[in-house]
């Protein structure tokens, strides 16, 4: 019983199937190793331990009657910008510390329908801002592979969590990589949805143009399975999109031969690590080998990206985040003099530097005098961007490239740098501002660190995603690796 | 000295008349405890989204059509950004750059009896505020933000008017038209209509406008009309004492009829507006606008013609009958009932608007509905001077018992106080005999050709039977006897 958390998630289903073990056993397994390793770690801010333990046995009692929900049992946790209802949602923010969501995120309430068991919240950088988790109220996470680096951002937990098995499947939300990034530094899959595809009621915004909630598990068919469970069209969320969901699993295994793949190469730029570029290489290889057809592919604007989505993403969080004024719930400052008092303290002992640093960017470049040259010159970038993608997708199928200039870096390393901890989002950030899907998988190591390998597919081909990756992963292990537990 | 030229325009904020709140489910009813009408979405909760409710493009769209205006098939909600304690989220949405309704105008009737158009700029939609109550707390202020999503269009007209009583004619008409559309119900008292007025006045015969101060929410045509001439008046004298009026907002105090400075807004606030990332454009139909045209009421103008022709109403009648949507339709169940539009027209004009009035009653659908005295009813009442089962007297003693409450149903009333007219002669012609006997004088001086004597007999007559007899077949029978 005690290697329980190497099993895959499409295994653990096999096994409480066939009753090798229960969903108490298995969530008791989880809440053991939480409390023996996460200590030197911190994926989670809240951990649910009688509440876990208790719909575990629900759900042991619903499989023995029979139960087919998908995803009966299965341990996850959920990033804590998303909306759980009764459990303190925090965004990661002292400014949400105690902050009681009274609702389900949507893709709370179709994960809980389909069975799973919520262990807890995972830590992050506050309100998704950051891209090493050193942004929370609730301090660092450490990189399970290295606790002295960091585990990448802003969905830190949730992908430290995974890699430490510390849950069969977690999920995140990615604005600009939040996602893919600390999916890449930990050696875990983590997909990005299409804009849309995954509804945004009760995921608490950030940059709710490029905001987009999404699974990460050990692997691409683990991915899968709880895809198929949050996607689909929800009404409480008018930019949500109103297509059929497709069964992910039932084309998972679909070989990849006569595939177009194509290699971006402003990915493969001066500012790419050698290791990472060797190892996506390999992997391109592999592909091939598999029978896909690899050619070269541009995305000219992507130099672009950078500066657009800082422009656009802290404007939408400078207004998004305008409701957290000490009023009506979260942080209020001590004794306000005034209404004036209330709001200035309020907002600046309950923010962090960086969330403060980006609402006040984002005010400037939304300001009057200031909105042509900011503002609409990066919403003009934007649609340059999609047209790119446009066009490379008339040439191919998918763009693969590395998810991350570099692995995973040491605590406190760019922590004075902003814009080197920026150009962490490179070859990531494009894909959001075009509303693309696009899935990170482990794809080698370097010095003992995970690399990441970042497939993006056209609007809605999820499925397509995550069969090359699943194809990927029949001829490679890196993804069923997993750091020693006492480093 | 100048002679000076005011100058106004007014951006008039309607509620629309909707079940639940543009952006969430939350009902929109007046006068609910405070903040048990703001569910999660209303209170700008953490991870909650808007969804438009489709029912305010119905109320967009027919007012749009009403005023001749274009509808644009694309329209965007954008954020309006400022922080205020009964502004949950932060930010206000509306729309800036596309509104839903662009142009169209209405028409006004002035003094003279001149008509003039008034051009609209635009009409958008977009979420009420919540409210401060700064006197409910010592020294703190309660928020209640039930109001908070409320829909609101938001009609900018052009600065087309001249005269405060202009202005009061335009926002009239207004309120008549989203009133007659069930656009809003537009009851001012529960802040369903409300004017901001820019007012700036320039010397008589130039062009170039002069700076406008803005008059913010008056929710009254009387105070309108005040604040507006208080502010005329306030900048006449600032210019003619050589100052300069200065661009602001101001604040109409009913209390001591003056407008003052609002303190809040004295520093210029960048509202930062940028789309409404949560929501998609809105797109609408060729087809879709039709659909809400043939759906529309008879309008004003056009029910005004149709009195005039259908029922030979003259044309004060007929303006006075269509002033409210709720009036008219009084009127013609009144006409249709009492079988006699003229008859109808006469006594909702005279007798009931005349008793409304006394009693302070507006014309307005709910009161119009709760009254002791329903369009059935008087319907009823005329009918019965119709078919001479009670004279024109009698009936106007049953309108007011009627009114007093005293019954409500007239048939009833006139069986049950015998008040049916007495038209049998052999009832008649001893009471008639009795009178021309005991004034034997009067009798024969009317036999002698004194004629006007007439009245004097027939006034007996009617005074004998408390005024239930026939009175044209007293006369005839006061003749037949007397030169019998």
């Amino acid at each position: 019983m005690s290697e329980l958390h190497t099993r895959t998630l499409s295994q653990m289903l096999q096994d409480l199937d066939n009753k090798v073990y229960s969903s108490v056993e298995l969530t008791q397994h989880y809440l053991d190793r939480i409390e023996r390793l996460d200590p030197s770690i911190n994926s989670y801010i809240t951990v649910l331990r009688d509440a876990a333990l208790s719909r575990a046995a629900s759900m042991d009692t619903a499989r023995s009657k029979g139960s087919h929900s998908p995803l009966a049992g299965i341990p996850i946790a959920h990033k804590d910008i998303i909306c759980t209802e009764g459990v303190r949602t925090s965004a990661g923010s002292r400014m949400l510390d105690n902050f009681i969501a009274p609702y389900n995120a949507t893709l709370v309430e179709q994960l809980n329908k389909a069975g799973v068991v919520t262990l807890g919240k995972t830590n992050m950088d506050e309100f998704a801002m950051g891209s090493s988790n050193e942004n929370s109220y609730y301090g660092p996470v450490h990189n399970p592979w290295q606790r002295d680096r960091v585990p990448g951002g802003s969905s830190g937990g949730s992908a430290a969590s995974m890699a430490a098995r510390l849950c069969a499947g977690a999920t995140g939300t990615d604005t600009g990589g939040s996602i893919r990034q600390p999916a890449a530094f930990c050696g875990i899959t983590g997909l990005k949805p299409t804009y849309g595809r995954v509804s945004r009621w009760g995921v608490i915004a950030y940059a709710s143009s490029l905001d987009q909630a999404g699974p990460m598990a050990q692997t691409a068919e683990d991915t899968a399975h709880l895809l198929q469970a949050m996607a689909g069209f929800d009404p409480r969320d008018s930019t949500s999109i109103n297509q059929p969901v497709p069964n992910y699993l039932a084309q998972i295994n679909a070989p990849v031969a006569g595939l177009r793949i194509g290699l971006c190469q402003e990915y493969f730029d001066a500012g790419l690590d050698d290791n990472i570029r060797a190892a996506v290489m390999t992997a391109a290889k592999t592909l091939e080998s598999m029978g896909a057809i690899l050619s070269e592919v541009s995305l000219p604007n992507t130099q672009q990206a950078i500066p657009a989505y800082y422009v656009i993403a802290p404007a939408e969080c400078s207004s998004n985040l305008s409701r957290y004024d000490g009023v009506r719930f979260g942080y209020r400052c001590a004794n306000p003099e005034s209404i004036e008092d209330l709001y200035k303290r309020s907002r600046s002992e309950g923010f962090g530097r960086e969330v403060k640093s980006r609402i006040m960017v984002g005010t400037f470049a939304l300001s009057a005098g200031y909105y042509e040259a900011y503002y609409r010159k990066a919403q003009q970038i934007r649609r340059l961007i999609s047209a790119d993608f446009t066009r490379a997708f008339e040439q191919v199928d998918y763009i693969l490239g590395p998810t991350t200039p570099s692995t995973a870096f040491k605590l406190g390393e760019k922590l004075d740098d902003q814009v080197a901890m920026y150009l962490q989002d490179i070859y990531t950030i494009s894909v959001n501002l075009a509303g693309l899907p696009a899935i990170s998988l482990p794809a080698g190591q370097s010095q003992g660190l995970p690399i990441g390998l970042q497939l993006i597919g056209r609007h809605l081909d999820e499925g397509g995603l995550l069969k090359v990756a699943h194809n990927f992963q029949q001829a490679s292990d890196w993804h069923l690796r997993r750091p020693d537990d006492n480093q | 000295m100048h002679d000076w030229e005011v100058v106004i325009g007014l951006e008039i904020h309607t509620q629309l008349k909707t079940k639940s709140k543009i952006f969430s489910g939350a009902s929109t009813d007046f006068g609910s405890a405070p903040n048990t009408q703001a569910c999660a979405i209303d209170l700008g909760f953490p991870g909650v989204l808007p969804t438009v409710n489709a029912r305010v493009y119905d109320k967009a769209v027919a007012f749009g059509l009403g005023i001749g205006a274009e509808i644009n098939l694309t329209s965007v909600f954008d954020r309006k950004n400022y922080f205020y304690p009964d502004s949950p989220k932060g930010y206000q949405i509306t729309q800036l750059e596309h509104p839903i309704v662009v142009g169209g105008s209405v028409d006004i009737v002035l003094k003279d009896g001149a008509i003039k158009t008034i051009q609209v700029t635009r009409a958008h939609l977009e979420e009420d505020a919540g409210k401060s109550m700064h006197e409910v707390y010592h020294g703190q202020t309660g928020i209640d933000l039930n109001r908070a999503g409320t829909p609101l269009l938001e009609i900018v007209s052009e600065p087309d008017m001249r005269s405060a009583e202009e202005a009061v004619a335009y926002a009239r008409s207004i309120h008549q038209l989203v009133t007659y559309l069930g656009v809003s119900d537009g009851d001012m008292s529960q802040g369903s209509l409300r004017c901001d007025a820019n007012v700036s006045i320039r010397p008589q015969g130039t062009e170039t406008l002069g700076t406008r101060t803005e008059i913010k929410n008056v929710n009254s045509f009387r105070f309108l009309e005040r604040a507006i001439n208080y502010e005329v008046e306030r900048q006449i004298s600032v210019l003619e004492s050589g100052g300069t009026v200065r661009q602001e907002t101001r604040l109409y105090d009913s209390d001591k009829d003056e407008t003052r400075p609002m303190r809040s807004k004295e520093t210029a606030t960048d509202y930062r507006y940028f789309p409404e990332p949560d929501l998609l454009p809105i797109q609408i139909t060729q087809d879709y606008i039709e659909a809400v045209r043939l759906q529309m009421p008879e309008l004003p103008a056009a029910k005004t013609r149709r009195f005039i022709k259908e029922y030979g109403l003259s044309d004060v009648d007929a303006q006075v009958l269509v002033s409210s949507v709720a009036l008219a339709d009084y009127f013609e169940t009144v006409a249709r009932i009492g079988g006699d539009a003229k008859l109808a027209a006469n006594w909702v004009r005279v007798e009931l608007l005349g008793q409304m009035n006394r009693d302070a009653l507006t014309p307005s659908a709910a009161t119009l509905n709760s009254l002791p005295i329903s369009a059935k009813a008087l319907g009823t009442l005329l009918a019965r001077i119709k078919d001479g089962t009670i004279s024109g007297k009698i009936a106007k003693t049953v309108f007011a018992a009627l009114w007093q409450g005293e019954a409500t149903d007239p048939d009833a009333y006139i069986t049950s106080q015998g008040l049916t007219q007495v038209s049998d002669n052999a009832e008649l012609i001893p009471i008639v005999d009795d009178v021309i006997a005991n004034n034997p004088q009067q009798a024969a001086q009317y036999r002698a050709g004194k004629m006007q004597l007439m009245g004097f007999f027939v006034g007996q007559v009617m005074k004998a039977t408390g005024g239930k007899a026939n009175p044209q077949q007293v006369s005839d029978l006061v003749q037949a006897r007397l030169l019998d």
